[in-house]
Order: structure tokens, then C-alpha cells, then sequence
């Protein structure tokens, strides 16, 4: 009998060992696939928003035609900003700042094109146009849910794979910490339109 | 000692708030009892709350939609449309799969109203027809104080629209719901069970009155309570999370309650 015990220890250990290290496996894939999910919804957010741009566009220079700069300035931040995509798997601090970053240039351009905007009466007067504000008020909400959403399920993930111990099977097992979106300087004066 | 920390950080937390200009607006829990109206502040008159109440879960009898109409005082800064995503989302309205849920969020001191559609909503009402419906229908009413006519007008259209009625410009002529066909071939499903249970009671006492026949007296009696309203749901698939459990608009709140509906941020919003 005494000869057993130890290896009945150690067989216990080993089982205990490979249910916590399964355990953790299971639940962080769990949470970094929410995650990715997330970030998919982000993805089609922005896209939605890209493809609002042309139909935005082409009314505009109906009314205001000779505002060309922030036209041309509004189509080339939006091709720069569909370039720019990221792997979900592949969420890296850098990656994220691009993507944020040519993503914000749109939003600048935007706000440009929308302010431009004011100045006619008549384009703010038309029906379509009004309903592509609507439309468009709408995107950059979805935006903003979907980044809060996405912030908020790398947050878990995060959490769960930095704590103690689990962080120590984090390492082991490659889960590495996820990027999430930062809040750019001058975000907090996007494009508002109150009509 | 714990107890002074706490003191502490109020103090600071509603300095800093204060600072902000506003108190965060708190979602209340998912209630028990789910049903389609929850009027916070008393601003509709029991009968009112009422008949809204009752439209609105017959609605969802038949098409499985869940629209949910909220009023509160104040969304406390919070942009009314951010709001009802994240309400509409923690309350789960609509069901899980086909995330066919609305809330609407009066609030009244901010004179706002929004709808917040849900995620299998949007591409049917979109959001310029929210906010069409709500400066339209809605927003004419609210002028002249008269809530409930507004909130009834503009769920009457939201109605419209998800039936795909809704008089506007909507561009999307290629892809419209095909009505037509789908009534053609209720008339003809209703003619084939008339046509059956005629057979049947020709028939009379044979000895054939299984299953079968039962499952035919229920088929009739759904066709016969809905009259065909909503009906291509159901050439589409199942009966809705609620119609099994919840039975019949007998004033039960939503049969099956909210479904867990997704909302990520659709509709729009207007203050008169």
C-alpha cells in the first residue's frame, strides 16, 4: 500500500494539473472568441459607414458642387480607411492604432464635409438628404455600440488571461493580450448633427 | 472605516458628475413580469397604457415582434438612442434568433422620444424611416400634449412598415417582400382545409378521426383568430417563442417574455 501512495499523489496532481490547464484553455478561447465576434461587428460598423459615403457624396455636390476640396478630401480618407483592415486573430496594439487611425481620418473629413454642409440651406432642406443624416447618425452609433462592446469583451479576455495564476497558463498556452480601442484625441467632438 | 471610504467616494464621484452636467441615467433590471408597456412616470392614463399594451402584444402574438414602450422622466445626458441599445440589449427584447425587437423611449422632461431598433429590424425600418415616423406621426401629437395619440399614431406606422406598407420613398423595390404570392397560397392552404374538413364531416362516423383531424382543428382555429394578418411568419418557419407558451392577447404580458433580442444602435431619435 505504501508503495502506492506516491504515485496515487502524483496521479492526482497530474489529473488536478490538466483539468485547472483544460479548464483555463476552454474558457479563455471562449472569451477571446467573443472578442473576435466583437470585432467583427466593429468591422461591419465602419464598412456600413463607407458605404453610406458615396450616396452622401453625390448629394452633396447636387447642391455644392464647387466645395471640391472636402469632397475629394471626404472619397480619398474613406479609400484610405476601407485599405485598412485587420485580422481578427491578429489584434496587435499597432494594428489597432492604424486601423483607428486612418478610420479617425474619415471621421475628420466628415465633420469637415457636414460642417461645409451648413452653408446650404437648400441641400439641408432636401428630403433625401435628411434622411441620409438620419441614416448616417445612425452608423456612427452602431460604431460607437460596437466599439464599447468590442472594448468590453477584450476586457474580460484580458482580465481572465493577466490574473494570477491564470497568467501563468496564459503565457504557457500563447493567449496574448488584446488591443483594445482608445478614445483619439478629438473623438469626443465627432461629427455631431442636431436638426 | 470602510464605511468613510464609501462617504468619500460619493462625494467625489458626484463632484465629478456634477462637473459633467449629469448623473448616469440607470437601466432598470429586466422586470419579472414582461409585457410591452412600462410607463415609469404615470404619464398615460390607465386605459391608455392599456389599449397600447394590448396592441402591442397582440402584435407580437402574431409576428413574433416584440415592441416595447418605455417612459421616463430623464435619460440624465445620455444620448437617447445609446441609451435604448444598451436597454434594448439587456432587456433581450425580441427573439434571440431573429433579434426582432423595438423599444421606444419617451422621455418626457427632455421631450425626446427614440426608437431603438433591434438588430433584425434595421434593414426593415431603418433609420431614416424612424425618424420619419417619429417627425411625421409622432411628433405633430406630441406638440399639442397629446401623448398617447402620438405614440399610438407612430406605433400604428411602425406597424405599417414592418408590414411593408408604409407610404414613403423606399427605394429598396427590388427586394420587396413578395405579399401577393404569399396571400394567394394562404387562399389556396385555407380552401385546401376547408375542402378537408368538409371531407372529414361528409365522412362522418368513420373510424378515421386520429390525430390527424386534431391537428387540422387546431390549423383552423389559428387561421380562423389571426385572419391572415402576419401570416407569411408562419410560411416562414415556426411560431415565434411566444405563441406556444403564452396562448392567447388575454392581457398576459408577452407569452414566453422577452426572447433575448440583439440591438446594436439602429433608429433614430427626435425632441419636440
Amino acid at each position: 500500500m505504501k508503495k502506492f501512495l506516491p504515485w496515487i499523489v502524483i496521479g492526482i496532481l497530474v489529473i488536478g494539473l490538466y483539468s485547472w490547464g483544460k479548464g483555463f484553455n476552454n474558457t479563455a478561447v471562449e472569451y477571446e472568441a467573443d472578442a473576435k465576434t466583437e470585432w467583427s461587428k466593429v468591422e461591419s460598423a465602419y464598412q456600413e459607414r463607407a458605404d453610406l459615403i458615396p450616396n452622401l457624396v453625390s448629394i452633396v455636390k447636387g447642391y455644392a458642387a464647387h466645395e471640391k476640396e472636402t469632397l475629394e478630401g471626404v472619397i480619398k480618407a474613406r479609400s484610405e480607411a476601407t485599405k485598412t483592415t485587420i485580422d481578427a486573430g491578429n489584434l496587435t496594439p499597432e494594428k489597432m492604432a492604424q486601423f483607428q487611425q486612418a478610420q479617425q481620418g474619415l471621421t475628420g473629413a466628415l465633420s469637415k464635409l457636414l460642417v461645409t454642409v451648413e452653408r446650404y440651406p437648400e441641400l439641408k432642406a432636401d428630403q433625401r438628404f435628411g434622411e441620409l443624416q438620419s441614416q448616417y447618425e445612425g452608423t456612427e452609433r452602431r460604431i460607437r455600440v460596437a466599439r464599447d462592446r468590442f472594448n468590453d469583451a477584450v476586457n474580460i479576455y484580458d482580465i481572465y488571461t493577466t490574473k494570477f495564476p491564470g497568467k501563468l497558463l496564459a503565457s504557457l498556452f500563447g493567449f496574448e493580450e488584446m488591443a483594445r480601442f482608445k478614445s483619439a484625441p478629438g473623438n469626443e467632438n465627432a461629427p455631431k448633427i442636431e436638426f | 472605516m470602510l464605511k468613510h471610504k464609501h462617504i468619500i467616494l460619493f462625494i467625489l464621484l458626484s463632484f465629478g458628475l456634477n462637473q459633467v452636467g449629469f448623473a448616469q441615467f440607470e437601466i432598470p433590471d429586466k422586470p419579472k413580469f414582461q409585457t410591452s408597456v412600462y410607463d415609469y412616470i404615470n404619464l398615460l392614463s390607465a386605459s391608455q397604457k392599456n389599449n397600447l399594451e394590448q396592441k402591442l402584444i397582440k402584435y407580437s402574438d402574431t409576428t413574433s415582434t416584440q415592441i416595447v414602450l418605455t417612459v421616463i422622466s430623464s435619460t440624465k445626458g445620455e444620448n437617447i438612442n445609446y441609451l435604448g441599445a444598451q436597454w434594448g440589449e439587456k432587456w433581450g427584447i425580441g427573439q434571440a434568433k431573429e433579434d426582432n425587437g423595438i423599444l421606444i423611449i419617451l422621455a418626457k422632461d427632455d421631450r425626446r422620444i427614440g426608437i431603438n431598433t433591434g438588430e433584425g429590424i434595421e434593414y426593415l425600418l431603418t433609420d431614416a424611416l424612424s425618424k420619419r415616423i417619429i417627425e411625421r406621426d409622432i411628433i405633430p401629437f406630441f406638440k399639442q400634449n397629446d401623448y398617447y395619440g402620438g405614440l399610438n399614431k407612430g406605433i400604428e406606422s411602425i406597424f405599417e412598415v414592418l408590414n411593408g406598407e408604409y407610404q414613403g420613398t423606399r427605394k429598396s423595390s427590388n427586394n420587396e417582400f413578395p405579399i401577393g404570392f404569399i396571400f394567394i397560397l394562404l387562399f389556396i392552404f385555407i380552401i385546401i382545409l376547408i375542402s378537408i374538413s368538409k371531407n372529414r364531416r361528409d365522412g362522418g362516423n368513420g373510424g378515421n378521426r386520429g390525430n390527424r383531424s386534431d391537428g387540422i382543428d387546431i390549423l383552423e382555429a389559428i387561421i380562423l383568430s389571426n385572419s391572415g394578418r402576419g401570416s407569411y411568419r408562419r410560411s416562414s418557419g415556426g411560431f415565434g417563442g411566444g405563441w406556444s407558451s403564452g396562448g392567447s392577447s388575454s392581457g398576459g404580458g408577452f407569452g414566453g417574455g422577452f426572447g433575448g433580442g440583439g440591438f446594436s444602435g439602429g433608429g433614430a431619435s427626435g425632441g419636440w
